[in-house]
């Protein structure tokens, strides 16, 4: 379980002048994820949501507040080998991640520093190539690989450490929309068969749709918080912080506004559904 | 422009040299270079040119592509042998009066050491060769890590070293498609590389060098917070994945090596 209890983070910023400046991006944000969950944190660019990740395997401590992984605080710096370990991290560049010039070693890089013996490392590295679907390219120079195949690199490399959570930084947001295909069918396909816990942050409201639990951050609070459901349906106050919703929900509700007995929806082919047999009705 | 760089001059194989330990081939070619700089009888020379050549067949590397790893070479090779050839005293084959004041002559001795000194150089470049174009950059390094490990007690950042040269050869390429995007991006603004004295030109890269500067640090930046979130703390406690230990293949290479070296030895006490 990652607890987040009451945090609040503030960027130093040393101006021109020699004044300090401060600049709060997390204010008192509180927020739990149980395990096996899927959880989407969304919110534009500036609202907190890359320095809430960062705080989740204590690449930064709180100022004020807690951050317990399974109990550990990231405070305490004895044990943030083994936060890290069961915490992974995939950032937004894929080209910035990556240590090693050949794909397998950039997998073996996270259990090489756990100390973990050779041959439980080169079985984890086939076993996560494996799954994320890139053994054939175990080889392979990344600068050769697309950005949605260096990704899964990359998710491999976090994979290898055997965590038990796994946040996703904005994985998608330099891919082209293949790759963020790739990404995001891995992602699912992880948290569905492994049970894998997921964190992801993104802009896009289709892949925050497709999550089980939607937080919208904004202006260094999580204003929003419940299933993808719940929280699309608040469409005015998305609206109102400049965030938009799924296409299909939008769509939905202005044929609503425009008068249509249609539900909300969040996905595509609800929306198909839901118009299909407006028509049905009408007709 | 940058898209076909390579690293290194690595050519895939799988001879004999090539399924060597880097330690021992790294061992092996400080003891052949040891080797060449200390024959100094023409028999010696020989058993050397033997076994360069046995290692030349042995590494199934086209000879072509050794040459061609020789060209660059040729200017100090040349230099070599004239600064050998005009400043060694002895006998006097042909000499040449110069302002009257000065005497160039070109000795006996001095052919004899400049043909001995190239032959040596070119041996010594031809070894080298050998060595990178069998091994890959990365087995190199981590062959260069573990040769350095026991200095660590006298604090010499083996691993540092070793982390160091993968990164710089991981990045090599992404810098090089990075560079090419800023000239791309300069020139279309009109930023012109071409024409100019050396000057002129020198100063049209400072708009592709700065932008280069910036990302380079920020790439690092990133690379440092995306290493510390996979637990990198340093070479202590660290394992590797591909542990590559020193085998028979290894030691007949030394064997092989020895004998050669005991012939040059015993060639040199004779003459």
């Amino acid at each position: 379980m990652i607890e987040i209890k009451n945090v609040s983070y503030c960027y130093h910023k040393e101006e021109a002048d020699g004044r300090i400046n401060e600049n709060k991006v997390l204010n008192n944000v509180s927020l739990t994820v149980h395990e096996g969950e899927f959880v989407a944190i969304l919110g534009h660019n500036g609202s907190g949501k890359s320095t809430l990740a960062k705080h989740m395997n204590g690449i930064l401590v709180p100022e004020t507040g807690d951050c317990l992984i399974d109990g550990l605080s990231t405070r305490d710096e004895k044990k943030l080998l083994e936060i890290r370990s069961n915490v992974g991290m995939v950032f937004q560049n894929p080209d910035n991640q990556m240590v090693a010039a050949v794909v397998e070693d950039d997998v073996a890089f996270a259990p090489e520093n756990l100390g973990v013996p050779s041959e439980e490392i080169r079985r984890r590295v086939d076993e996560c190539l494996k799954i994320v679907g890139m053994w054939d390219y175990r080889r392979a120079q990344p600068s050769r690989l697309s950005g949605g195949q260096k990704q899964r690199v990359a998710i491999a490399s976090v994979l290898a450490m055997e965590p038990k959570y796994i946040i996703l930084d904005e994985p998608t947001a330099m891919l082209d929309p293949k790759g963020r295909e790739e990404v995001i069918s891995t992602i699912h396909r992880l948290n569905r068969e492994r049970n894998m816990t997921v964190v992801l942050i993104t802009h896009y409201m289709e892949e925050a749709a497709s999550a089980e639990r939607v937080a919208v951050m904004d202006d260094g609070e999580i204003i929003l918080d419940g299933t993808a459901r719940e929280v699309f349906h608040e469409i005015e106050i998305l609206k109102n912080i400049g965030l938009d919703v799924p296409q299909a929900t939008e769509l939905a509700f202005m044929l609503r506004e425009d008068g249509f007995n249609i539900p909300h929806v969040i996905t595509v082919d609800e929306c198909v559904q839901a118009i299909a047999e407006a028509l049905e009705v009408k007709s | 422009m940058f898209k076909d760089v390579i690293i290194g001059q690595y050519v895939e194989g799988n001879s004999f040299i090539h399924r060597m330990d880097p330690k021992m081939k790294l061992i092996l070619t400080l003891l052949y270079m040891i080797l060449l700089f200390s024959v100094k009888s023409i028999p010696a020379y020989i058993i050397a040119t033997v076994f360069t050549l046995f290692i030349v067949c042995l590494c199934a590397v086209p000879f072509k592509l050794i040459l061609k790893g020789l060209k660059p070479m040729i200017f100090i090779l040349l230099f070599t042998a004239v600064m050998n050839l005009l400043m060694t005293r002895g006998e006097p084959l042909i000499s040449y009066e110069l302002f009257g004041r000065f005497t160039l002559s070109v000795t006996k001795e001095g052919v004899r050491i400049a043909v001995l000194m190239v032959v040596r150089l070119l041996y010594l470049l031809i070894g080298t060769s050998v060595l990178t174009l069998t091994t890959t950059p990365l087995k190199l390094t981590d062959g260069i890590e573990r040769l350095l490990k026991p200095l660590d007690v006298i604090k010499v950042p083996s691993h540092e070293i070793a982390m160091m040269m993968t990164i710089a050869l991981r990045f090599i390429p992404t810098l090089a498609d990075e560079t090419d995007k800023i000239m791309k991006a300069q020139l279309a603004r009109g930023a012109d590389f071409e024409s100019g004295s050396i000057f002129r030109r020198a100063k049209a890269l400072i708009p592709i060098l700065v932008p280069l500067f910036v990302s380079a640090f920020r790439r690092a930046d990133e690379l440092a917070t995306a290493m510390e979130a996979r637990c990198y703390h340093g070479g202590e406690g660290r394992t590797k994945m591909n542990v590559s230990r020193i085998g028979s293949r290894d030691i007949k290479a030394l064997v092989i090596f020895l004998i050669f070296a005991a012939a040059a030895a015993a060639a040199e006490i004779i003459v």
